[in-house]
């Protein structure tokens, strides 16, 4: 048969150092290349080929030496990672090839899998332009100078950090999630981890930044607009399921706050993606009169509170699936209530905090997320009450009648037309309240996220997005 | 020319790699330009000429100086520029 095979080995091999006088008889065959990864001078035979580059092993995707391959033509026929005499005979075609050694003994790593090699190797292959900084650069003040930062310092994206990056996911670099706003721009998964990189995130927390980014870009959630308004917001990420605590995601105390890095640097990735693909900056596309602190990142993990329908339920998904939710948010409005211990009265405070979301005369055009606290929903747990149950109350305080909508009403031009003033209103748009666990065992303490003005399909719609690995 | 950390570009490449000069005015006519001494030997001959020119083109021109040629200029000292000129050029030969 016309095979041809290949042996890759290294000296610093104790099964390679083995196998070395089986190795001296196969040499003289001229149907096999012997490949040497550290000791060009080993094994001592010739014709060995140094591959010092690591290239060739990486290439064969070799985990383990000593490794034969064989080839017919160009397709791999067979395999072998370590010794195993009686798979090296049957490859090789020689019963009694290595009868003197014992019938089996595991490899060594390649050192083509081993750092810092793999991650120099990986690298290699992916697309990105390199931009070589000069010499004596300061390494944070060029970064900053390339208009790459949000404003704060960004870990310096090197092709090994991005390599290593992108072995959070087993996703192809090299696929492609969409066209990012402003500019349009094509993003593959390797864009995202190098913005990734930039944010500070783990290798563990690229699914979910991957995830952020792809529902960003579906039409609902109108990423272009909302970079484009004058108004606040920008988008704020929920992420429901087990993968929020596997990577160490806070949903507890200040889970709105700062110190968290996966919190923190998932919601910045998305918004360095934003920036740096889609070339979206303030005073340039994003148009923000004021915006937001929460435009910098703005990213929590939801309680796993089990008497509650989780994001992912009320998105349809399985309740252990893994999603991110997307919102088109402005900041944070506190709700104090430390007297109520029964739904009603509780649910009375909510809506006078809701009422005010973007005026408290407009209706049906914001959005609103509901942070409700633990010790919140103890008092709605207590008797009973689900999160349809709350919701429904919560709409039905929430409708007013047009009288005090109108414009003019209460001294304030802002209003309805004065045409619609025998007419009643609900604050939100169907669908456009939505409730969420989070937050510390301690304090009666809720919030209001209000939204961007123009919600649904006029604006942006939040986006639940299940989070592939 | 040496080189320093090797970086992956996170943009979508639509610029070039190499950070391009500002484009040059059409002309300086009606322009507050600032001419920054160094404070070099003779650096206020070169700008004496150089305002001459400048002024006959229409240019209001702005005099400004380094404390020492051996330090970058104080931030305060280039933030005043920036505030008040729309141009400025700095002179460096002894």
């Amino acid at each position: 048969m016309n095979q041809r095979y290949v042996v890759v080995v290294k000296a610093d091999c104790p099964t390679c150092q083995l196998i070395t006088p089986m190795l001296e008889a196969l040499a003289p065959r001229e149907s096999l290349a012997l490949w040497s990864q550290d000791d060009p001078a080993f094994p001592a035979v010739p014709g060995v080929q140094h591959d010092v580059t690591l290239k060739a092993s990486f290439d064969l995707g070799i985990e383990i030496v000593p490794a034969l391959i064989a080839f017919s033509g160009e397709e791999e026929v067979a395999r072998c990672e370590g010794w195993e005499r009686a798979a090296w005979q049957s490859i090789l075609e020689d019963p009694s090839l290595g009868a003197e050694l014992p019938p089996l003994r595991p490899g060594c790593a390649s050192l083509s899998v081993t750092p810092p090699h793999s991650e120099r190797l990986r690298a290699e292959r992916l697309a990105a332009r390199r931009v070589t900084l000069g010499q004596d650069e300061d390494i944070q003040e060029a970064l900053f100078d390339r208009g790459w930062s949000d404003g704060l310092p960004v870990v310096p994206p090197t092709p090994e950090r991005v390599a290593r990056m992108l072995e959070g996911t087993t996703r192809d670099p090299a696929e492609v999630l969409g066209d990012v706003p402003p500019n349009l721009v094509p993003v593959t998964i390797e864009k995202v981890a190098v913005n990734a990189v930039l944010a500070g995130c783990k290798p563990e927390y690229l699914p979910v930044v991957i995830a952020a980014v792809e529902a960003a870009l579906l039409p609902p959630f109108c990423m272009h607009g909302l970079l484009a308004t004058t108004y606040f917001s920008g988008p704020m990420v929920v992420v429901c399921g087990p993968l929020a605590k596997a990577i160490g995601m806070n949903s507890r105390g200040n889970a709105l706050g700062q110190g968290n890095r996966a919190n923190a640097t998932i919601g910045r990735a998305l918004q360095l993606v934003i920036r740096n693909v889609g070339g979206g900056r303030p005073q340039g596309v994003d148009r923000a009169t004021l915006g937001n602190p929460g435009k910098y990142t703005f990213c929590f993990a939801e309680d796993g509170d089990p008497q509650w329908s989780n994001l992912n339920e009320d998105a349809g998904l399985p309740r252990n699936a893994n999603s991110v939710t997307l919102f088109a948010a402005d900041g944070v409005q506190g709700i104090v209530d430390q007297k109520a211990r029964t739904p009603e009265p509780l649910c009375r405070s909510f809506a006078e905090a809701l009422k005010v979301v973007s005026h408290p005369k407009m209706v049906q055009a914001a959005d609103a997320f509901l942070v409700v606290s633990p010790e919140h929903a103890r008092v709605f747990h207590d008797a009973g009450w689900s999160k349809e149950t709350v919701t429904k109350t919560l709409r039905d305080y929430l409708t007013r009648p047009g009288q005090e909508l109108i414009r003019g009403a209460g001294g304030m031009e802002e209003g309805l037309p004065r045409a619609l003033a025998e007419r009643s209103f609900e604050k939100f748009r169907e669908g456009g309240l939505r409730l969420v666990r989070a937050g510390g065992e301690a304090g009666m303490f809720s919030a209001v996220i209000g939204g961007w003005g123009a919600s649904g399909t006029i604006g942006s719609s939040p986006v639940t997005h299940e989070i592939r690995l | 020319m040496s080189t320093g950390l090797v970086v992956m570009d996170p943009t979508g490449e639509s610029a070039p790699a190499a950070r391009t000069p500002l484009p040059l005015p059409a002309s300086v006519a009606g322009k507050v330009v600032g001419l920054l001494d160094i404070s070099k030997p003779r650096g206020d001959v070169f700008l004496d000429h150089v305002e001459g020119k400048l002024k006959a083109a229409g240019a209001e021109v702005r005099r400004y100086s380094k404390p020492t040629f051996t330090r970058p200029a104080p931030t305060a000292l280039r933030q005043q520029i920036a505030e008040e000129c729309d141009l400025v050029l700095e002179a460096l030969a002894d």
